[in-house]
């Protein structure tokens, strides 16, 4: 029996939308906690009754209720339409995350790796709209520290995916988890932490969140926003751990590939290994200060750089070999 | 950047505090809920001031010592007639005692200060007013506080012998 076109679309879009809203709650959520538990705190406790599992939802509550406010000076249009350039290309990049093997993906792509790329560096865009709109000094010194950070670590990103890609022989999401081997763990090891710590400068997260940085330039990029814009620019960064973790699970950790029932399970191990590297991007938020914007290009161009041109070289030379 | 330490490798510190934040997150919080739990406050908590009205000579030390005026005390003076003494007795009857906690510093000078052991401290915190005039405490209300007032503490082993105890060594020692 095959569904009509229409329907399989709706679903599929259905799906996405899902994904797009309740996983970034989740891992929200898992921040309060976890994040609270690891400085000895509980964290919220009151909303919803049971260990404040709806505290987002009450967050979302409050901020549509804020006023919508727009500076004077600001440029109101690019102000307005900053959220969503900054949430779009999330919701982009997960239509072709494959989730398990087979059908399961909102859309096959058979260059999936390098939209992935390309929509995800179409970020920076909406941070400079955000930052330049707002004509504030704080939000504009955030954004320039952001196309500074980003810009450089698209670099060491790309190098990182390319790697993998041409370990797999191709750009499809689906096709490189099918031609992922565990042993693949650790000969593309050096390029797992490059991609994981370049995604996470890339989404702007702490130790990487120097355009924030709410100690020296107030709230970045962000200073200006209230109420749903705001919350939007905040979905968008939890948007973002989800894409982050989800794309590392996909090209390094082998996707729907579990300890056994990989066809029928596969989604479960996706959505585990999501999680379990989601909860490392939080781990590494609390246990780490921030990043001096220099020692943040440093890292990057001196670290992250040849340690995936290194990569790129072992990869080569590997697939030369067999 | 990760520099390398006197002994050990490059990142070693990162890792430590990866353990830490680790440890921490598995480890009970130590978080009291307040308002559904009550705190266990130490015997010595400064929360609220009581009177033992019985205790009370008017003396008025406590009211003059304090830094901030915030004790205020009226008395009339009555005259007891004992049988088979020689004349009648004068003795200071209380009329007001009432301390105003909206002034009030929280020093404890007058608990320290009188002579005849009627002030106490009491751990009681949560008498928030909408009023502030409500927060001028009479002796009534002062007298309901003794009941929050807790067992002094067992004395530290360790600790200097209480003042009554050396003076009364330093006595039998004179004899």
């Amino acid at each position: 029996m095959t569904m009509p076109v229409w329907l399989e679309i709706a679903i599929r879009v259905a799906g996405v939308f899902a994904a797009f809203l309740v996983l970034p709650l989740v891992v929200g959520q898992t921040e309060h906690k976890v994040m609270a538990h690891m400085q000895g705190r509980l964290g919220p406790m009151y909303a919803g009754r049971f260990h404040g599992w709806a505290q987002l939802i009450a967050d979302g509550v409050k901020f549509v209720q804020k006023e919508d406010v727009t500076p004077a000076a600001a440029d109101k249009h690019v102000f307005k339409l900053a959220p969503a350039i900054a949430l779009v290309p999330y919701l982009v990049a997960i239509i072709v995350i494959p989730l398990g093997p087979g059908d399961l993906v909102a859309q096959p792509l058979d260059m999936g790796l390098f939209l992935v790329l390309a929509v995800v560096g179409v970020g920076i865009v909406a941070v400079l709209m955000a930052g330049w709109a707002s004509a504030n000094k704080y939000t504009l010194l955030g954004a320039l520290r952001a196309a500074a950070q980003l810009l450089a670590y698209e670099l060491p990103l790309v190098l990182a995916a390319a790697s993998v890609a041409m370990a797999a022989g191709t750009l499809s999401l689906s096709g490189i988890v099918e031609a992922w081997r565990p042993w693949w763990l650790l000969w593309q090891l050096p390029a797992l932490g490059v991609f994981f710590l370049a995604g996470l400068a890339e989404i702007r997260r702490p130790p990487f969140d120097a355009p924030i940085a709410d100690s020296e330039l107030v709230f970045g990029y962000l200073t200006e926003y209230t109420g749903l814009r705001f919350a939007l620019f905040l979905l968008a960064e939890y948007v973002g751990i989800v894409v982050i973790a989800a794309l590392t699970t996909v090209l390094f950790l082998g996707g729907w590939k579990g300890p056994f029932a990989d066809a029928d399970l596969g989604w479960l191990w996706t959505l585990l290994k999501v999680g379990a590297v989601s909860f490392v991007v939080i781990w590494v938020r609390v246990s780490f200060p921030r990043l001096r914007v220099d020692q943040l290009q440093r890292f990057c161009w001196l670290g992250l750089v040849p340690v995936a041109l290194a990569q790129l070289v072992l990869t080569a030379a590997v697939k030369v070999a067999t | 950047m990760t520099t390398p330490e006197k002994n050990g490798f490059p990142g070693k510190g990162l890792i430590k505090g990866l353990g830490i934040t680790l440890k921490t997150m598995v480890s009970r919080a130590g978080t009291q809920q307040y308002p559904d739990v009550e705190p266990e406050l130490p015997a010595r908590s400064r929360g609220v001031i009581g009177l033992m009205e019985s205790n009370c000579t008017v003396c008025m030390l406590c009211a003059r010592e304090c830094p901030d005026w915030c004790i205020y005390i009226d008395s009339h003076k009555e005259t007891v007639e004992v049988p088979g003494a020689a004349r009648a007795r004068q003795r200071n009857v209380l009329d007001r005692f009432d301390i105003d906690f909206s002034l009030c510093m929280y020093c404890g000078i007058c608990i320290e200060v009188c002579p005849f052991d009627a002030l106490f401290w009491a751990p009681d915190f949560a008498y928030a007013e909408g009023d502030i005039r409500n927060l001028l405490h009479d002796r009534g209300r002062l007298g309901e506080h003794m009941a929050g007032v807790p067992a002094p503490p067992p004395h530290d082993p360790n600790g200097e012998p209480s003042k009554e105890e050396s003076t009364a060594a330093k006595k039998g020692g004179a004899r």
